[in-house]
């Protein structure tokens, strides 16, 4: 259909080393986010050079750590580009931290092969399997947020094919709006191609973590607030399960970059990261196996200060491969909001409440406090607290709980993250969301056709299926 | 480590230079296009390569530039001590059997002039003293199968010339390394419908740093592919003739 098009340039063509031409069509494979609970069969388009393989396609798709419909085409059949091989560095300053790189250069790349040399982003989300073009498009925060923002303000520059075709450059000074526009939103007002950021100058690549033990929700958020006053990043995790005094117990994880007398003279090396191996049945996160492994992991948490690992302090996740597959064949969502100042923990204990109620406890639960809100048009994080729940998919009442919780966060004023969001329906979406007006402005004004979009973007904005 | 690659501004090659530029080792490459060539030289540098990383022309089509290419590597890096070449042309059988000519270039590139340019690293490496030769031949060249049939040819000859080499030349301090990948997701896949244990280049490259280390002659990457060799290396012809693998 697209592969043998006479007009197509060799050059950096992924034809190029196939010597009986092209292949003549690209198979249908089954393409679904992180959550595993959405699948399209999709036309996936790889290669080295993302202006070649970004012609005519939908949207861009990078490592696919997106949870719900985000990196999804809108349907079946459709073409998508993936970044994941445009990974080359195209220029770096040292003097001024500035690096210029390929839309598929991922974090991982960055922990790999900067952190070792005593640089890193000012802003990492909790997986580093992700790509630049990703973290851009979703405008990634961290536990850094409450002190440097999200991943868009430490961008300078974009290049981008937008929904004509052509490809432009922006930046604060060069088309401010569609430079905003496009931090948060989830790669519909133009293919990422490469990106220009700031990266920070590191005492030591290791890092200095407190751990602080909280016996409850209230107790938990206090701490949260206070750390972030002294420590640079903070995070909490809670035990969803614990019931009367003991609700909302958890851990406060505070850290700063080691100063280089406190750290190993070693870089960190690189650590074994055990996979689960195939799919595990659906039904093996419940509340029964979640209580007992939260009562072990509360239990075993140290508390004090210590120097840590770069990767499990901000990555523990990743520390396992294909941690999606313990959902087993239903999937899961994560449900990750945002509750504005002033009301927040009332609200978060209401949303704990809730979830006990239904039987739909959490597995994973994050809160974090958010500093104010970026440039970003659609950018996710606001000053607040966030909380980003990992909830096992249940038939039906799934999408009942998701909606519930979304008329709370309505009720609250807060909104959801797009990136994790697989449930939300258009109406709610709406009513979080009044920039979404701005927003659209300026996608009609780059792309009125609509050629780039989503299954997400079908799903909440209205486009056409 | 003074290494020379061919192939190294895609797919595995990519993966593998860049590591190999993350340990700080003298990179120079050899390729087809000036500005593929210069994107990846910067991108080694930037990664950590150390000094410049040079290129120069040489296609795997056009043997006569192989001894040029070569002794332009030797200058820039001042006598090279490894030669990498992960380049190669690929066609799925219904591909090549319909285009003869395509065919035929498919086995010149792969196994004819991959081995006369074996031979002039060959040389050169021998008359100091010996160094490592690695070159990428494929898991299609362990045994005739119907999906392979002409590609898989080309690299069951490449994969008999580099075990011969590593017997005849170790003792003299040539290491020869053959390294068999399964199907790795690269631009020669794409298109293709990844079978189970399907690769990622970035895997890859880490067993073949290793394999460099160590001088190991042969390895399949991933390392689950030995496996499943062994088992079709041993089913009967009858068997064989019923799969489709």
């Amino acid at each position: 259909m697209h592969e043998t098009s006479p007009t197509r340039p060799s050059r950096g063509s992924p034809s190029e080393n196939r010597s009986g031409g092209a292949p003549s069509e690209h198979c249908l494979v089954p393409l679904s986010g992180w959550g595993r609970s959405t699948v399209v069969w999709a036309r996936e388009r790889s290669g080295e050079d993302l202006e070649q393989v970004t012609r005519d396609v939908v949207l861009c798709r990078g490592l696919g750590r997106s949870y719900g419909d985000a990196a999804l085409p809108a349907r079946e059949g459709e073409a998508i580009a993936s970044t994941i091989r445009a990974n080359r560095l195209l220029a770096f300053d040292p003097d001024a931290g500035v690096l210029r790189a390929e839309a598929g250069f991922s974090i991982h790349e960055l922990v790999r092969f900067f952190l070792p040399r005593g640089w890193f982003a000012p802003v990492s989300p909790g997986t580093q399997f992700v790509t630049l073009g990703g973290a851009i498009a979703a405008d990634v925060h961290g536990k850094a947020h409450h002190q440097q923002g999200c991943f868009g303000r430490h961008l300078r520059k974009l290049r981008m094919r937008v929904g004509d075709g052509s490809i432009v450059e922006c930046s604060r000074d060069q088309h401010p709006e569609l430079f905003r526009a496009t931090q948060g939103g989830m790669g519909l007002t133009g293919h990422i191609l490469d990106a220009e950021f700031q990266l920070e100058r590191l005492p030591s690549p290791w890092i200095e973590q407190e751990v602080e033990i909280c016996p409850d929700l209230h107790t938990l958020m206090g701490r949260l607030r206070e750390a972030g006053d002294e420590w640079p990043f903070t995070v909490s995790w809670v035990d969803g399960f614990a019931r009367g005094r003991n609700f909302g117990r958890g851990v406060v994880v505070k850290g700063r970059w080691a100063r280089a007398e406190d750290a190993p003279p070693t870089p960190p090396p690189e650590r074994f990261r055990p996979a689960v191996p195939f799919e595990m049945p659906s039904g093996l996160l419940n509340e029964s196996t979640g209580r007992l492994f939260y009562e072990f992991y509360y239990r075993m948490q140290r508390r004090g200060r210590r120097v840590v690992h770069p990767a499990p302090f901000f990555y523990p996740l990743d520390s396992i491969r294909h941690w999606n597959r313990l959902y087993g064949s239903r999937g899961f969502t994560q449900y990750q909001c945002v509750l504005p100042e002033g009301d927040d923990i009332a609200g978060a204990q209401q949303i704990f409440e809730q979830l006990q109620r239904e039987h739909a406890i959490p597995f994973l639960a994050v809160v974090k406090d958010f500093g104010a809100e970026g440039e970003g048009m659609l950018s996710f994080p606001r000053s607040g607290l966030t909380l980003a729940l990992d909830i096992p998919i249940d038939r039906d009442r799934t999408q009942v709980i998701v909606d519930q919780l979304n008329e709370r966060v309505i009720a609250h004023g807060g909104r959801i993250y797009l990136a994790k969001d697989a449930f939300t329906r258009e109406v709610h979406f709406r009513a979080m969301e009044p920039r979404l007006a701005d927003w659209t402005r300026v996608r009609e004004k780059w792309d009125p056709e609509h050629r780039i979009r989503s299954a997400l973007a079908v799903r909440l904005l209205g486009d056409e299926a | 480590m003074k290494a020379v690659l061919l192939g190294a501004t895609r797919g595995m090659g990519r993966a593998l230079a860049q590591q190999l530029a993350a340990r700080g080792e003298q990179l120079f490459l050899l390729g087809r296009s000036p500005d593929e060539l210069a994107a990846s030289a910067k991108d080694l540098e930037l990664r950590g390569a150390q000094g410049s990383v040079g290129y120069a022309a040489c296609d795997l089509l056009e043997p006569d530039g192989f001894a040029a290419a070569l002794d332009a590597a030797d200058t820039a890096l001042d006598g090279f001590d490894t030669v990498v070449v992960t380049a190669g042309l690929f066609g799925t059988q219904e591909e090549l059997e319909a285009d003869t000519a395509a065919a035929g270039r498919v086995l010149l590139a792969n196994f004819t002039h991959t081995v006369m340019l074996c031979e002039e690293a060959r040389k050169r490496l021998l008359a100091r003293g010996g160094g490592t030769l690695c070159v990428f031949s494929s898991v299609a060249g362990d045994r005739g199968r119907k999906s392979v049939v002409l590609y898989g040819s080309s690299k069951a000859g490449l994969s008999h010339y580099l075990e011969g080499l590593d017997h005849r030349y170790r003792e003299q301090g040539l290491i020869t390394i053959c390294v068999k990948p399964g199907f790795v997701k690269t631009g020669m896949t794409e298109g293709l419908t990844p079978p189970p244990f399907a690769g990622e280049t970035e895997a890859v490259a880490q067993r073949v740093i290793r394999a460099l280390e160590r001088g190991t002659p042969m390895l399949y990457a991933p390392g689950i592919w030995r496996w499943i060799m062994l088992v079709i290396q041993h089913l009967p012809r009858r068997v064989m003739r019923r799969v489709g693998f």
